[in-house]
């Protein structure tokens, strides 16, 4: 029997579109997700990995066949057919992936903002007064778009809404991460936030280039020294998730880790409770004038958490 | 009267035979330094390599147990700056040297003592490289960012610098020479357009070398003066900023990976027409994406910092270019594709080098722009996906692309033929080890694994295991590679002037070329891919035969 050519292109065709289609949602390449917008960057991640397995498919494909249907013939000394371009064909290689990175930015874009990403509140550089006048102006419209009016202030390092349920301050040394809550004076090595409540870090670097990473929370930010990052999400998933270290800061790099808990409500105020007292039993009332160091108030049990912190930082 | 001119013709050429020598010393002939490039950026390549080994074997065990952590941080520095510096940077600069002139019927490039100076330069620039062990490697990653480079052994990192210093020297001294070659000693009959793609290729890559290498050049000045003299231009401790270094340094080191791609892109625009016997699909589409991606390459350097000091619109733009240079390199792959589309190929070592380059590269290609993504690249930067990502676009690029040329222009720059068979074992074991090496990578980097760690979680162990395996591999595969390259030296058939039946000039010429390149003057008799135009398939071998026949009889 002889099939059309044309008919088995189609066939072929269809046959990879579905084949990209379901590898794009099955790829298992991605880590648990613990928040919306971890989700929604895994959105986009599958409709990137959709359209790249759809064009590793089509390319490979074509390699693979021109190497088993266009071999040379033993013998054979003569050259091919002097094909020396097609226009239509080369206008429309170079529009399709034109369209596509038009698309893919445009939803880039959109996934980023919604993450926060250009968000005018994050702002810390701005001074008081044009924070103020950026933040009418964002009541005025109920829309982010700073891309287009970048004029209009600084924006902030990192990524995140400026209303949050918990506000953390974060500094980073080689090769530890610790965690002040300003609400409650609590001091960590470890971060503990209540599920569906919107943190805010602030962070700090003490010595060199660190980054802030949560693989689950699909977030990441530089923490620099002489200036302050900011990063937020909205935890929707109770586990404990790994904080990394993802930008070189030493030789210890690699132990720069520590966990992020996300708790139930209850979990997270017990946590609370149970730290309170301990860290007034560990320092009490400082006399007048005393000025702490910058370690000061961490407790014990808290430096044991903290993995590899070599003793000069203390 | 006769006799006695023939005597001193002979003399004379006698005396102008290539001795082995002359590749260890200062010689202007391009050819000479061509070699002399490609030799030296081999050597490179294989200590860079081994430190790559010493890499893998660390983590093939979550624990830092076979390097120190420091000394670990000292090898991946040391592999990313040879290997970029001292192995794909100046074996691009080899072809470029060793091909333009012949290509372009050419005596010699524009500049022949600059050219070896340029060469000459590489040496002490390597050297005090690898001396830096001495005294403590630098620990700062190849990219070297304030304020850790400014903490982690002063002189191991100022050696660093004043080595990238010496081989960015060089590199922009190549890059006037290939540039004014290429526009001003063409044979009168070669327009642009009749040009190689090589030499497009080259065309773009020295533009894109003399306009951003002078920007590394000011930061690692500034980096210095900061580490020996206490200044505060990158270091926040006294009111610097690290950010700013980050924007000098990738300004140079984005465009860096087109210095080191676009070269190779027009080897394989050479090598595919030749073992497809097919003319290159789309000439002018090919050669003017390469001034696209050099474009380009200029306007998306914060895509390396999406996570560092940039603000989110400006995130946006550089997310846009970024995305662009898709459609310029997509033109590319697609137009090799259809080069070989109903041609008649020959699957030789070059050309299975080429499909390989092809194959791999797209894979590059394709996480590259999802890079480009902002929200994604949150999450995967600095992680192993971006060294999955980046070693196919160099090695599943560059280097594939690399040996391709390699094993291609092996019988002109030697004079003999290699060991087919050999040179397909050294592909096929490349081939399958890079793809075991670099593809679990990608993986490990979306699981969360962060790069330039010695020490990380026992549960990416397996995938880890399986890369260090496939490192291994690559290091078996480097064996066919040096018995085939000595082996065919010195016991290897002598080879034809074009066994490839290649249009180019570069094979019009004896191989090896003789001294001035060509006994007389080129002729361009046709255009660089013309196959299958100007004869009617079935009668060309015997026509000439009989042609030859002919004026035997005569």
């Amino acid at each position: 029997m002889n099939i059309p050519s044309n008919i088995i292109t189609l066939l072929a065709g269809i046959f990879l579109t579905l084949i990209s289609l379901w590898y794009g949602q099955h790829h298992g390449l991605m880590p648990a997700a613990a928040s919306e917008e971890a989700k929604a960057v895994d959105e986009l991640f599958n409709f990137m990995m959709t359209i790249a397995t759809g064009l590793f498919l089509l390319v490979e494909g074509v390699l693979v066949y021109c190497v088993i249907r266009f071999r040379r013939k033993r013998g054979d000394r003569t050259d091919g057919p002097p094909v020396e371009g097609n226009v239509p064909l080369e206008i429309l290689w170079t529009a399709i992936p034109t369209i596509i990175v038009f698309i893919l930015a445009l939803y880039s874009f959109e996934v980023y903002n919604s993450l926060g990403g250009l968000d005018v509140d994050t702002s810390k550089d701005l001074p008081a007064s044009r924070l103020e006048m950026a933040d009418e102006e964002e009541n005025h419209h109920h829309h982010h778009l700073v891309a287009l009016n970048p004029h209009g202030g600084h924006l902030a390092l990192g990524i995140g809404s400026g209303k949050a349920d918990l506000e953390v301050e974060v500094n980073a040394i080689q090769y530890a991460w610790i965690f002040t809550y300003p609400d409650t004076g609590i001091i960590s090595g470890e971060l503990h936030v209540p599920v569906n409540k919107r943190v805010r870090l602030k962070m700090k670097a003490g010595d060199v280039i660190h980054a802030f990473w949560v693989p689950q929370l699909r977030l990441k930010q530089d923490v620099i020294p002489g200036r302050e990052s900011e990063l937020s999400f909205k935890p929707t998933k109770i586990g404990r998730y790994p904080i990394i270290c993802a930008e070189l800061c030493g030789a210890y790099h690699g132990g720069m880790k520590t966990t992020l808990y996300v708790e139930s409500e209850e979990d997270y105020q017990q946590w609370v409770e149970k730290n309170l007292i301990a860290q007034t039993q560990d320092n009490p009332s400082p006399p007048s004038g005393y000025k702490p160091h910058p370690l000061a108030g961490v407790t014990r049990d808290t430096l044991a958490q903290i993995p590899h912190i070599p003793p000069q930082s203390l | 009267m006769v006799s006695n001119t023939e005597v001193v013709k002979k003399e004379h050429r006698e005396r102008r035979e290539r001795r082995l020598i002359d590749y260890f010393t200062f010689n202007t002939d391009h050819k000479v330094i061509g070699i002399q490039y490609l030799v030296t950026s081999f050597l490179f390549y294989f200590i860079g390599g081994a430190f790559a080994e010493a890499m893998r074997t660390e983590l093939a065990t979550p624990n830092p147990d076979f390097l120190s952590p420091e000394l670990y941080n000292q090898m991946f520095t040391l592999h990313g700056t040879i290997m970029i510096f001292l192995w794909i940077v100046p074996a691009g600069a080899a072809f470029a040297n060793y091909l333009i002139p012949l290509m372009i019927g050419a005596e010699d490039m524009a500049f022949p003592r600059l050219n070896a100076v340029a060469f000459w330069l590489l040496p002490p620039g390597g050297l005090l490289l690898i001396a830096s062990l001495l005294v403590g490697a630098p620990q700062a990653g190849w990219t070297s960012y304030p304020p850790l480079s400014l903490m982690t052994g002063k002189w191991g990192q100022e050696m660093w610098i004043l080595s990238i210093l010496l081989l960015g020297t060089s590199s922009i001294l190549g890059a006037i020479n290939f540039a004014t070659t290429i526009l001003k000693m063409r044979i009168k009959d070669m327009d642009l357009h009749s040009m190689p793609l090589f030499c497009w290729s080259m065309l773009a890559t020295s533009a894109l070398i003399l306009l951003s290498t002078p920007v590394l050049a000011s930061a690692l000045i500034l980096l210095s003066f900061d580490l020996i003299a206490g200044t505060s231009f990158f270091n926040p401790a006294g009111g610097g900023d690290p950010v700013v270094y980050q924007h000098l340094f990738w300004f140079y080191s984005h465009p860096a990976v087109y210095i080191m791609i676009l070269p190779f892109f027009g080897v394989i625009s050479e090598v595919i027409p030749v073992h497809s016997r097919k003319p290159i699909f789309g000439y002018r589409a090919i050669a003017y994406s390469s001034l696209a991606i050099s474009f380009l390459g200029l306007i998306v350097w914060a895509h390396h910092m999406f996570t560092s000091g940039t603000p989110g619109w400006l995130r946006m733009f550089f997310m846009a270019t970024t995305m662009l240079v898709a459609v310029p390199t997509g033109i590319k792959v697609f137009s090799w594709c259809a080069t070989m589309w109903g041609g008649k190929i020959s699957l030789n070592t070059p050309m299975l080098f080429a499909i390989g380059f092809v194959s791999s590269f797209l894979i590059g290609g394709l996480t590259g722009v999802m890079l480009a993504s902002v929200p994604f690249d949150i999450h995967v930067h600095d992680t192993y996906f971006v060294v999955g990502h980046f070693h196919y676009v160099l090695f599943g690029g560059s280097a594939l692309a690399l040996f391709a040329g390699f094993y291609h222009w092996f019988p002109k720059m030697t004079g003999k033929n290699y060991n087919e068979t050999l040179g397909r074992l050294h592909f096929i074991l490349t081939f399958l080890g890079f793809n075991i090496t670099f593809m679990p990578m990608h993986q490990l980097g979306l699981m969360g694994m962060n790069r330039r760690i010695a020490l990380y979680d026992p549960s990416f162990q397996p995938l880890n295991l399986i890369s260090t395996a496939g490192a291994y591999l690559l290091a078996i595969s480097t064996i066919p590679f040096i018995i085939n390259v000595v082996w065919s030296l010195l016991k290897g058939t002598k080879a034809e002037r074009n066994p490839w039946n290649a249009l180019t000039l570069e094979w019009q010429t004896a191989s090896p070329p003789v001294m001035e390149n060509f006994e007389e003057e080129p002729i361009l008799w046709s255009g660089p891919y013309d196959y299958g135009i100007d004869t009617s398939p079935e009668a060309t071998a015997q026509s000439v035969e009989e042609m030859l026949a002919d004026v035997a009889s005569k």
